[in-house]
């Protein structure tokens, strides 16, 4: 009792000292986070809002002309509905392809695992465009396809199976096909497998073990591939334009002719505002049904799924499940007897048969096209010769080598800026009590939500007035923006896994808050933050949307070289390029899997 | 060597609305070995994170040799900590795990090898210095994170139930082995258990807490002969715990009637002071409680079941009186058979010297 007083005197000491305390956190948040947030808003949220604000603004004021011509006629609607239908199928195809690759790789043993693995992201930082290319190459009158039905006697002269809804399906679905399986993967590998076999025990067969209760704690992984690959889908124009005819127009090519060749701002405009809609209209769809939290894919929330859906959905949900359980088990039964008994854990033939086939397939046209930039025919089936006469072609032309070292540039400068303002953002989500931290992701993975050719568009009109047109460091900040949600995305994972306490440990053996960065959280962090770096120097050096407008002739980066040289003509040069770019990129996925198995083995 | 008192004033650590650590004042002498005890969740691992600087008291204050280090950051409190999960660097070898708080105190490299290679001596592991943490067993771990904490003689020693993950045998030898370093370095240390053994055979004093407070402190007799609270004479080592009244308090001890009883007996005090008809609990522990075939005892019961452990023989015993609960009376094994039947009604006994009064309640 006679300590009664001190507390109260300390109590106040302590208020103070607390708000002290308060107050220097607030300005390490604002440290850590802001350079981010102030990226967003000059490159983002204000290059978008001045591109919508142009579509009911003009010289003479207030104006809604551009959507009076929008509407007029029934030209960009049905632009807009054939967008809609590629993007949807797509998804569909992509998800449902998708589905058996991601889960062979995450049922195999670590070195199948390995090799599997390795195609998917051979194939995923394959450039965009040198993949569409290999398609042009692979399904033209004298390609590969054409060749192998003449030899068959299946068809008697070169059926053309490029420039129609086909063609830019295969391309759309071989872009994207990657990205569904990795991000269903990543909901697939955190599923307990104990848990199907927790079902055998209790009686379930094999088939009702997996519609039961694999297939639903995976669902997280479909809905967030589908949203990822359909919003992707929709801001697409590299494939519809290479393998598209005049009728499979995207939404996004309206864009680009508006600005490119006609500068109509106004226009461009309101098409934005419109795809900008139909995105909008998506995700809130999205969020109602499965919330918006699962496209993360990091905590798949159970609670939320089955509350959002009404209870009759979901009886029927169910219902559903259980007869493709039954179904399943009917057909295994039926089976000869040896695929029955065979270990539960080993994939079945037909499966594994199904995945090297769609592996094969999304990565044969790049390989197909690599004995064709050696051959003296052109780029017709079967390649003939052996000529090195288009790689120094592209070494001694200026053009070529100029463009490899900007984008080597630019995509240095973007993986730099983007783990610079990114990596101290993805701490503060993590590990500070920071409020509103929802509403903080979601701001800043908000450019991957907008399509990306509106960010493209809006950022041309904002760096045209500050004079950032051309340069290296405009490239580097637009490229950053767009890079920077998958830095905070991964780096955010990686700390998650970072057991807190080795930092503690070394604070309480003396170590000061920068020693402890320096010798513990960065070294055990190095490969996390490593392929960090590389996703967006990748992005970066892939990039073409951006670039398509913000540089040209001799300040072109790669990808814009390629665009620019594969829309005026089909030539094995542009083969040599490719093969360049992939043994590149097969080499950067090398040592990145290199790198990281050295720091896993640690 | 050093070695550092500790005082601990009115700390308290709340997350949200949830009290995990509720005003706690705590003082711990130079050289002493304290053990904190208590369930899961009773705010152990919270006093300790306070104590080392690794998150921030609401309110109260933490004194090292009397000098406030409330706000001072970890590193500079020279406290060691020896993590429950050991917080091994798994991207350094053993040799420069244990080097890094020398490094981090710029000792020269000639003196932090030699003292490195001491610390490896000292728990007996020279020969694991090149490899890294993962290629050691858990035993192993827990070794060098021992040593990595004693390598730069902190005054005061936090350690968070490091043999949680050993088995009995290599458990016993660090108990031995830590008892050996605090008698060699007279380093103070704060240890956090949840084998009551442990805590009894290790301990200088004991600190028993429950949900988020200090609920008795003091050395392993007083905490076993003469427990304050009913939870404290639960928590530590078995217990029978009977209802009774007080009749009459002197200086010897108590006279006591037990429930629904009118026959009075005498029971000892726990040192809290009592009034007569004040209801309390008797504590009898089980190897205090005598049975015997005669039916003059002080209760009678029917035998449920017999269970031999090792050295003990368990004697489960249902009192006939319905509302009280299971009994348990314990002596040491014989090689002949058990002479009692499961059934037979027997007759329980104790010295009063053994039947500790303890107040009713769960409040102090
Ligand atoms: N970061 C936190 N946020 C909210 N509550 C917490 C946090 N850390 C601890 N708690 C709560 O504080 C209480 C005390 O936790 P503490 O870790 O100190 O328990 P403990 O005595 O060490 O338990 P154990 O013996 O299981 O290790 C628990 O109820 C716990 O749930
Ligand atoms: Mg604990």
């Amino acid at each position: 009792m006679a300590l009664a007083k001190a507390p109260a005197i300390e109590s106040g000491q302590l208020r103070t000292a607390t708000r002290s305390r308060a107050r220097s956190q607030a300005w390490t948040w604002a440290a850590m986070g802001g350079p981010l947030v102030l990226l967003l808003v000059l490159f983002l949220v204000y290059p978008v809002g001045q591109l919508l604000l142009l579509s009911i603004h003009n010289d003479s004021g207030f104006t809604l002309a551009p959507y009076r011509q929008l509407f007029a006629s029934s030209v960009y609607i049905d632009v807009l509905l054939i967008t809609l239908k590629i993007s949807l199928v797509t998804t569909l195809v992509c998800v449902v392809t998708g589905y058996p690759i991601a889960y062979l790789i995450s049922v195999v043993g670590k070195e199948r695992k390995a090799t599997l693995l390795f195609w998917v992201l051979l194939s995923f930082w394959t450039s965009f465009l040198v993949r569409a290319f290999a398609w042009i190459v692979l399904l033209g009158r004298n390609g590969v396809i054409n060749k192998l039905l003449l030899s068959l006697g299946i068809i008697s002269s070169p059926a053309s199976l490029l420039y129609n809804f086909g063609s830019v399906l295969v391309g759309m679905v071989n872009a994207l096909l990657p990205l569904a399986v990795l991000t269903m993967l990543s909901v697939m590998e955190n599923i307990d497998r104990n848990l199907p076999r927790a079902a055998a025990t209790l009686g379930a067969r094999p088939g009702m073990a997996f519609w039961k209760i694999y297939f639903p704690l995976s669902l997280p992984g479909v809905a967030a591939a589908g949203i990822m690959v359909f919003v992707t889908a929709i801001g697409f124009f590299i494939v519809p334009a290479l393998l598209g005819g005049r009728r499979e127009t995207m939404i996004t090519q309206l864009i680009i002719d508006q600005v490119q060749q006609t500068l109509n701002w106004g226009f461009a405009g309101a098409i934005s505002v419109l795809l900008l809609i139909v995105v909008l209209i998506v995700f809130a769809a999205y969020d109602r049904l499965l919330g918006l939290s699962t496209m993360t894919g990091a905590a798949a929330p159970r609670s939320v799924a089955p509350s959002r859906l009404a209870g009759p959905v979901q009886r029927i949900g169910d219902a559903v499940l259980t007869l493709l359980g039954m179904i399943s088990d009917r057909i295994i039964l039926a089976l000869p007897s040896r695929r029955r008994d065979r270990n539960p854990d080993q994939a079945g033939l037909g499966l594994q048969a199904f995945v090297w086939t769609m592996l094969i397939i999304i990565s044969a046209p790049t390989l197909l096209m690599i004995p064709l930039s050696f051959g003296t025919g052109g780029l017709n089936w079967p390649p003939q010769g052996f000529t090195l006469h288009w790689y120094e072609t592209v070494l001694h032309s200026p053009v070529w080598t100029q463009a490899f070292l900007r984008s080597l540039l630019v995509g240095l400068g973007t993986g730099a800026l983007a783990m610079l303002i990114g990596t101290p953002a993805a701490f503060l989500l993590v590990r500070s009590n920071i409020p509103g931290k929802a509403a903080w992701l979601a701001f800043i993975l908000s450019p991957i939500v907008v399509p990306r050719m509106i960010i493209a568009v809006g950022m041309f009109y904002v760096f045209a007035s500050m004079g950032l047109v051309g340069s290296a460091f405009g490239l580097i900040l637009g490229h950053t923006v767009v890079a920077v949600p998958y830095v905070v995305m991964t780096m955010m994972a990686v700390l998650r896994n970072y057991d807190t306490r080795l930092d503690h440990a070394a604070q309480s053996l003396g170590a000061r808050p920068f020693a402890t960065l320096r010798h513990i959280t960065f070294p055990i962090l190095g490969a996390g933050m490593f392929s960090s770096f590389l996703f967006a120097f990748a992005t970066s050096f892939d990039e073409l949307t951006i670039a398509l407008f913000a540089t040209g002739g001799l300040n072109a980066t790669l990808p814009k070289q390629f665009w620019d040289e594969v829309t005026l003509q089909v030539s094995p040069v542009i083969a040599a390029v490719s093969t360049c770019l992939f043994i590149f990129m097969g080499l950067l996925i090398f040592v990145a899997e290199r790198l990281r198995r050295r720091a896993a083995a640690r | 060597m050093t070695s550092s008192s500790l005082r601990v004033k009115g700390l308290t650590k709340r997350y949200g609305d949830f009290v995990a650590l509720a005003p706690t004042s705590l003082d711990v002498a130079k050289g002493e070995f304290l053990t904190l005890l208590g369930p899961s969740g009773s705010g152990k691992t919270t006093l300790l994170s306070l104590i080392a600087g690794l998150a921030h008291p609401d309110e109260g204050q933490i004194l090292v040799d009397d000098a406030d280090v409330t706000h001072s950051p970890a590193y500079d409190r020279d406290i060691g900590v020896v993590f429950q999960n050991y917080a091994l660097f798994p991207h350094m070898t053993v040799e420069d795990n244990i080097a890094f708080p020398l490094k981090m105190r710029k000792v020269a490299d000639a003196d932090a090898r030699r003292r490195t290679a001491e610390a490896l001596e000292t728990v007996r592991l020279p020969h694991v210095a090149k490899r890294y943490p993962r290629e050691l067993s858990g035993g192993q771990q827990q070794r060098i994170a021992l040593a990595r904490c004693i390598v730069y003689r902190p005054a005061i020693i936090l350690m968070d139930e490091p043999l949680g993950a050993l088995d009995k045998k290599l458990r016993d030898q660090m108990q031995l082995e830590i008892k050996r370093i605090h008698r060699e370095l007279r380093t103070t240390i704060i240890y956090v258990t949840h084998d009551q053994e442990e805590a009894m055979t290790m301990s200088d004093r004991i600190c028993l807490m429950n949900a988020g407070a200090i609920e008795q402190l003091g050395t392993p007799e007083d905490l076993y002969f003469r427990p304050q609270s009913v939870f404290v004479a639960d928590f530590l080592g078995e217990s029978n715990l009977l209802s009774a009244t007080v009749r009459q308090v002197d200086a010897q001890g108590l006279d006591i009637v037990l429930a629904d009883q009118t026959a009075p007996s005498r029971a000892v005090g726990n040192g809290a002071s009592f009034t007569a008809g004040e209801p309390i609990k008797l504590m009898v522990r089980p190897q205090n409680l005598h049975v015997a075939d005669a039916a003059d005892g002080k209760l009678t019961g029917r035998l449920v079941d017999v269970m031999i452990s090792g050295s003990m023989t368990r004697l489960y015993i249902a009192p006939e009186k319905a509302d009280m609960p299971q009994l348990v009376a314990a002596y040491p094994t014989r090689a002949s058979a058990a002479p009692y039947e499961i059934g037979q009604r027997v007759s329980l006994g104790w010295n009063s010297a053994d039947a500790v009064a303890i107040r009713d309640g769960r409040g102090h």
